[in-house]
């Protein structure tokens, strides 16, 4: 009798979590399985179990392939340069809002610079193209400064892709990025800013002896996941900056995959592609975590 | 209470921190000067923090256009039905996995987890969602995203702060498990479920990547995909224009494609404006919770 209520509350409980592990089975697992047709001459037609079987041939075509330069240049300089720019960026931010008196003023600060984030980058592209226009803002800006003796079209100009693509995620995660460091700071123990006051310890004294080796863990954290994803570039973003005239700057991996799949139809090689990407970040993420322990002696597993 | 020196280094940092709010404001500012701008004087440029000669056209043809009031529809459609969705499923499989005589806990934890740091990409995605014919079918915006592991971890954390007794009495005045989540977890929960909630809005109501990749019919595009098909291909915008003039042929002069452009950025942009400043703590709450556990 008890154990056969036992049994249907356990039915109960199984059938609360039988949504979730059904969604994550159809659609998380189902594709992973569905890597295999990197190794086939995938036909829709025949479905991906009939499909025969080429070993590397996808592979190898990729290594051959003549956008493979293009497409891995642009992706690694997008990568190495928006770490550099957007990296650092938000520690310092939170670095100077923690030291600045609470108050509206801070909080204001605050609200507003996480609030690009919270725009779609359809229409912070488009905000950010709207000054960018021949006749815009900041082409009638540099033709007063005389920086140029025309007007400009900076999105036809494909060289300057890779630098309005980094000041752009530059502006948009800047706040957002700073939350985890800011809630980080806050943790420190007052009284150490208190005793290093006492002991004539300057501004700047503080900020590099205390607050940043303090934060250091959350540092380290975050800068693997930032390695881990060196090969990801935010599809919605780029295909907002993205046009005819510099796609020789901005066809990155991401889009590359997404074209000669979706828009070519060439499927199998596409998911190849995307599969040696996957490959790849992983074994960056666990090279930045071990490197990480070493030197830190935190890491992210 | 002692009045403390301002140093040179608090107002540097005061100016640092306006400049940096000027930056993240203006291109907005910029923006809703130009849509209220008359159409074909906006073009000669110049228009930077006032509009010059002013006008309402733009949002008149915006308000009054069909496939953006379509498109509307369709994003607040979506937004809606795939964040309630969302919280209901994923809430309930979090309190499930805070019952600690769920059989296959351990195992269920590993297979929601790895999902997070593995997935088959792309294209054998798409195949999957062809596969099931939710390609250009609404669900698509639905249903592939019932479960989020992330939101899950959020609220288990809640859920497992709860203290246990309450649960426990209520079992023992014979509540079952599901009047116990609907009764008594969910009210008592109500900060995080606002808080993933919210996170889950945003999302929906911001991509258009979605809509661009798993629809094809025009009945089915967001706000978002319109609006980046008429800022990234001028021929779009151009078909916007003249047909709002043809509607209001007194506006036709005021009306061009950059000015209705902007109207309707600024349009799409509101929902997110209007709510952000009283909600931002939420965000703010989520997005620690998240990065302490993740």
């Amino acid at each position: 009798m008890k154990s056969k209520r036992k049994f249907q509350e356990q039915l109960v409980l199984q059938s609360m979590v039988l949504p979730a592990l059904l969604a994550l089975l159809v659609f998380a697992y189902i594709p992973m399985y569905g890597v295999v047709i990197a190794f086939k001459d995938f036909d829709i037609t025949m479905g991906i179990s009939a499909s025969p079987w080429v070993g590397l041939k996808h592979f190898k075509t990729f290594l051959v392939d003549p956008e493979l330069w293009n497409v891995m240049r642009n992706t690694l300089i997008l990568n190495v340069l928006g770490t550099l720019v957007c990296f650092p960026a938000p520690i310092i931010l939170a670095v100077l809002i923690n030291e600045m008196p609470t108050g509206r003023f801070k909080k204001t600060s605050q609200t507003v610079s996480y609030l690009p984030h919270f725009l779609s980058w359809v229409i912070f592209a488009g905000l950010i193209l709207e000054m960018l226009r021949p006749n815009g803002i900041v082409s009638d800006f540099c033709v007063k400064l005389g920086i140029f003796d025309s007007p400009v079209n900076f999105m036809a100009k494909g060289s300057w892709f890779y630098m309005i693509f980094v000041i752009a995620s530059l502006i948009k995660g800047l706040g957002y990025g700073s939350i985890i460091y800011v809630a980080a700071l806050t943790g420190v123990d007052e009284e150490i800013y208190e005793a290093a006051k006492m002991d004539g310890c300057s501004r700047f004294q503080r900020i590099w002896h205390i607050a940043l080796p303090s934060i250091r863990g959350t540092i380290a954290v975050m800068l693997i996941l930032q390695i881990g994803s060196i090969l990801n570039t935010g599809i919605e973003q780029i295909f907002m900056f993205q046009n005819v005239m510099n796609i020789q700057f901005s066809e990155t991996l991401d889009t590359y995959v997404y074209k000669v799949g979706i828009a070519q139809g060439r499927m199998a090689y596409s998911a190849a592609v995307g599969l040696l990407k996957s490959i790849v970040s992983v074994i960056l993420l666990v090279i930045a975590n071990t490197a990480s322990k070493k030197i830190t002696e935190r890491g992210l597993f | 209470m002692k009045k403390k020196k301002i140093s040179l280094f608090d107002w540097i940092n005061s100016c640092l921190m306006a400049g940096m709010m000027l930056v993240m404001l203006f291109p907005f500012w910029y923006c809703v000067a130009g849509s209220l701008n008359d159409g074909s004087d906006y073009l000669k440029g110049g228009v930077y923090l006032w509009p010059r000669i002013f006008t309402m056209a733009n949002y008149q043809a915006v308000f009054r256009d069909k496939t953006i009031f379509h498109s509307m529809m369709i994003s607040v459609a979506k937004t809606l039905l795939g964040s309630v969705s969302c919280l209901f499923v994923t809430a309930l499989a979090a309190y499930a996995m805070c019952r600690p005589h769920l059989k296959g806990r351990k195992i269920y934890a590993v297979f929601m987890t790895l999902t997070m740091y593995f997935s088959g990409g792309l294209i054998p995605y798409f195949l999957v969602i062809k596969t099931l014919h939710l390609y250009d079918n609404f669900l698509v915006y639905i249903i592939p995203g019932l479960f989020s592991v992330w939101n899950m971890i959020i609220i288990r954390t809640f859920f497992s702060d709860l203290p246990d007794s309450l649960i426990e009495s209520a079992k023992i005045d014979g509540a079952g498990e599901y009047r116990i989540f609907f009764q008594i977890v969910l009210p008592l929960s109500k900060p995080v479920l606002a808080t993933v909630m919210l996170f889950s809005l945003v999302g929906h109501w911001n991509s258009y990547f979605d809509s661009m990749m798993y629809t094809s019919s025009m009945s089915l595009q967001t706000i978002q995909l319109f609006l980046k098909k008429m800022i990234t291909d001028p021929g779009a915008a151009s078909g916007l224009a003249s047909s709002a003039a043809m509607a209001i042929p007194e506006a036709a002069r005021k009306v061009t494609p950059q000015t209705i452009k902007l109207a309707a950025m600024i349009v799409t942009s509101m929902p997110i404006i209007c709510v952000y400043p009283f909600l931002q703590k939420y965000f703010v709450k989520g997005m620690t919770v998240g990065a302490v556990k993740g």
